[in-house]
């Protein structure tokens, strides 16, 4: 874990709303894996006073990538971020997707900006036979960026399949059933529950990323719980996630 | 010039000021990896209750104007799994550990003395009679002046180490009680706690925070803090260790001006985990350019 002050290349709109920013951040790129995240102090001011937590959208060299949409004060400020401009990044944090093990074939399944840690995955997926499902409530919501075999689902048909992304994966399950698999997943928590319930019914391995408000991101503040499985206990999403198991917590 | 930073709290003998808040450094194992803590003056734990605490439900914490809202619910790891695996840590990185008591009666608060008292890693005890986050104990024993004196008389009387109480905000006059903590025998003060505060979100009209209500810190805290520090300085003659909104050097000298002898920096940790540091070499520059050989000089230089 290292604070780094990385100079902004680039903040680029790639997708109505949607921006990739490019930092500078040799350290943290060389150390950085598949579904971990920074904590980026936007400004130096008092206000916004948090970091804010980031997936690693993607590596290349010493730069690392960002994507995000505005949202509140915090991505506002972000995306205006230009060559010049610092942020300054707290990372690398929590535990990031498991790609070693036994299986051949991987499914990426997200919903909207759940898309963002999965460019970098992609490509880390290196030699899996690798399927992606993305889903958002209209066309505009998806964002395919980085990724490969995709097949997209929209809940007003306004692009692919007419439904949710995990019905889409429901009609896929033949195909799925023919290869160990193990799905990674990203995306807002309905999606999420849906997609456990399917796991577990099909016996499917799944690893989700789960999001929580933060204040700190490495574990001093305890603010980040999510319930496990084994009632009585939480965990924590900054430290013990923010990928999990889907049987290990309740979403 | 060398500048003496150190400063003593009853018989606490501290290297410099800057002591790390309960409930902001865990337990120091996470900010060990951004800060050295053998150099802080003393880092104080969560707050510790006799069983372990799991605490609130999320939302836990949602940002305010330059101040955010707390509302954990004193999660952690118990008396037992706090002597077993935390205090080894803590006596490794060879730091000075206060530790931070919660409990729900006073019975409570002194078992859980009596059970740390002979580790000698921790030098010092605070008692929290002042978290809003709990239904029971906490705050109400915080409201209560007699209560906060008995609180403060039977854990005297349960340790020979020096005994903070740590004071809420939440109350009309802080100096009553600082005043009947000075008289039972306790070592010092220290305010202030979180204040209690809320947020809505405007579309769902529900609060943002599970809990309803949460403890408001960070800069948007520092002036009331510094307004009870002063009030507590004019009127009661005890060490006071100061907390609140504290996130440089300057916040922490204007602290010391006010009145205190140490002070706290909390939801800076969350930020920059090596503000403690920043803030010590800050204190150093200041005194030489301000020709202060002492820093404790400056507790309650205030000119009014
Ligand atoms: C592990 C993790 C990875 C993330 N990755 C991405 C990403 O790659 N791209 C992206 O666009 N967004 C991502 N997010 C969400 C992103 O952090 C928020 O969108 C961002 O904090 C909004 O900041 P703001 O100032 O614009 O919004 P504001 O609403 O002004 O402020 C955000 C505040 O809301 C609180 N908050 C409440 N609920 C949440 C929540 N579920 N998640 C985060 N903060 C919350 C935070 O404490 C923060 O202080 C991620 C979140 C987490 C936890
Ligand atoms: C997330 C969080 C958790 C806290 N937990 C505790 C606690 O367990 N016990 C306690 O006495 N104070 C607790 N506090 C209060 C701090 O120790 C401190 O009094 C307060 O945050 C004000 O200081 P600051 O503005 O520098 O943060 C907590 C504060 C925060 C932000
Ligand atoms: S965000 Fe602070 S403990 Fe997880």
């Amino acid at each position: 874990m290292v604070i780094s002050k990385a100079p902004v290349v680039s903040t680029r709109e790639i997708h109505e709303n949607i921006f990739l920013l490019e930092a500078r951040c040799p350290v943290v790129a060389s150390q950085i894996k598949p579904g971990q995240f920074c904590n980026i102090k936007i400004t130096e001011f008092s206000s916004p006073l948090l970091r804010r937590p980031f997936s690693v959208c993607d590596v290349n060299g010493n730069s690392i990538y960002f994507m995000f949409n505005i949202f509140g004060e915090g991505t506002k400020l972000l995306s205006r971020k230009r060559e010049g401009d610092t942020v300054n990044i707290l990372a690398p944090l929590g535990n990031g997707f498991t790609i070693e093990g036994d299986y051949e074939h991987a499914i990426i399944v997200a919903g909207g900006l759940g898309a963002a840690p999965f460019p970098f995955l992609t490509k880390k997926l290196d030699g899996k036979k690798i399927s992606t499902f993305i889903g958002g409530r209209t066309a505009n919501d998806v964002i395919t960026y980085g990724m490969e075999n995709i097949q997209t689902a929209t809940e007003d048909g306004s692009l692919g399949f007419k439904g949710n992304v995990v019905q889409l994966l429901k009609n896929n399950l033949p195909e799925i059933k023919k290869h160990k698999t193990r799905i990674f997943s990203c995306g807002p928590n309905p999606m999420l529950r849906a997609l456990k319930e399917f796991c577990i019914e099909n016996e499917i391995e799944c690893q989700a990323s789960t999001e929580c408000a933060m204040a700190c991101g490495f574990g001093i503040c305890q603010g980040c719980p999510i319930e496990t499985a084994e009632k009585d206990k939480y965990l924590l999403v900054c430290k013990d996630g923010p990928v999990f198991d889907v049987r290990d917590v309740i979403i | 010039m060398s500048v003496d930073l150190s400063v003593n709290i009853g018989n606490l003998k501290l290297q410099n000021p800057v002591i790390l808040a309960s409930g902001t450094v865990g337990y120091g194992n996470e900010i060990s990896n951004f800060t050295d803590l053998s150099k802080i003056g003393a880092i104080v734990t969560k707050s510790i209750s006799l069983k372990p605490r799991k605490g609130n439900p999320p939302q836990r914490i949602v940002e305010t104007p330059s101040g955010m809202l707390n509302a954990i619910g004193l999660a952690n790891v118990g008396l037992e799994v706090f002597i077993n695996e935390k205090i080894p840590f803590l006596r490794e990185v060879n730091s000075t550990v206060i530790c931070n008591i919660a409990a729900s009666t006073i019975e409570e608060y002194v078992e859980c003395t009596k059970a740390l008292n002979d580790h000698d890693t921790i030098k010092a005890f605070e008692i929290n009679v002042s978290c809003p986050n709990v239904k029971e104990g906490g705050l109400t024993f915080g409201n209560d002046t007699n209560a906060v004196g008995r609180i403060t008389e039977k854990v005297r009387a349960a340790t020979g180490k020096p005994v903070i109480i740590k004071r809420t905000p939440n109350v009309a006059t802080i100096s009553e009680s600082a005043k009947v903590v000075k008289q039972e025998g306790g070592d010092a003060v220290s305010a202030i706690n979180t204040l209690v505060g809320t947020a809505f979100n405007i579309r769902t009209r529900k609060p943002k925070i599970f809990n309803v209500t949460g403890g408001l810190s960070g800069p948007a805290i520092k002036p009331v803090a510094l307004a009870k520090v002063l009030e507590i300085s004019r009127n009661v003659e005890i060490p006071i260790i100061g907390i609140g909104g504290i996130v440089d050097w300057s916040d922490a000298v204007e602290f010391m001006i006010a009145g205190s002898t140490a002070f706290q920096i909390g939801t800076i940790n969350f930020i920059n985990p090596n503000a403690g540091l920043e803030i010590i070499e800050g204190l150093e520059k200041y005194c030489e350019e301000t020709s202060i050989s002492k820093l404790s000089e400056l507790t309650a230089s205030y000119q009014i």
